[in-house]
């Protein structure tokens, strides 16, 4: 399928006061572009939580949308440090966020259940000392 | 139930006189913890909480509320404030505790999120 098109944006690790705005961007191109409200939504949720995983737990990272005429993807592929346990990252409770992520208000354990949830299609592949790949795909109509 | 309704209805003050007044305020929450807003939120939710970083306000924002509600005479501070401006959110600072704003909006008619969602 066409790619209409590709941005992509990178993430610092542990930037908390910026976390969001990656996803704040993406939604307002895809808005530009005509995306309706409910897939917009659904589109800035898992993006917001993917990238605030990023700030949170990755060593740094880079998020990725692409958009073609049937679907909007988000790539988020980060340096590291990966998960060991994805059945156990992906349980609702379940986090490993330090505390001043906690003082914040996050690492609840929502954020990938949460992904999940909100996209048509998602897929995380991760490896210890190498890093994470999460693919979200969001249907359009 | 409008902005303006809703400041004078829990004695607020507003903290971004110059963001858009026309959004239409269709249920109330509050919660302090981000991470379940993200996952329960709504469009046109009027948000009670305590938390006044900068995450607030992309969380709200995001999630296409009507507005933050600040309780307890807590200050929001100023980077959240310019943050709130330039995305065009709306936030209230009140005296009243959560619960208060809560009774009052409940006591209004605004209904809390729709479940179903």
């Amino acid at each position: 399928m066409a790619v209409l098109l590709e941005k992509s944006f990178p993430v610092e690790a542990g930037a908390y006061t910026t976390a969001g705005e990656a996803s704040t961007t993406i939604k307002r191109t895809l808005k530009q572009l005509g995306i309706s409200a409910d897939v917009l939504r659904h589109v800035s949720v898992a993006c917001y939580e993917v990238e605030l995983n990023l700030v949170i737990h990755s060593l740094g990272g880079t998020l990725t949308l692409l958009v073609d005429p049937e679907k909007v993807t988000l790539i988020s592929k980060d340096i590291g440090p990966g998960i060991p346990d994805i059945d156990k990252a992906m349980t609702e409770g379940f986090s490993t966020a330090n505390e001043e992520a906690r003082t914040l208000g996050f690492g609840a354990g929502m954020g990938l259940p949460n992904m999940k949830r909100n996209a048509t299609e998602f897929d995380i592949q991760s490896e210890v000392g190498v890093g994470t790949t999460i693919t979200m795909c969001f249907a359009l109509g | 139930m409008t902005i303006k309704e809703l400041t004078e209805l829990i004695e607020g003050t507003d903290l971004t006189p110059d963001a858009e007044k026309d959004a239409t305020v269709t249920c109330g929450y509050t919660c302090d913890l981000l991470s379940w807003v993200m996952a329960h939120g709504a469009a046109g939710m009027a948000w009670v909480t305590v938390q006044t970083h900068m995450n607030v306000i992309a969380v709200a924002s995001l999630m296409e509320m009507a507005a933050v509600i600040i309780p307890e005479g807590i200050e929001m501070e100023e980077p959240s404030l310019a943050k709130a401006r330039e995305e065009g959110i709306n936030v209230l600072s009140t005296r009243l505790t959560s619960y208060e704003v809560c009774a009052r909006l409940a006591a209004a008619g605004l209904p809390g999120k729709n479940r179903e969602e």
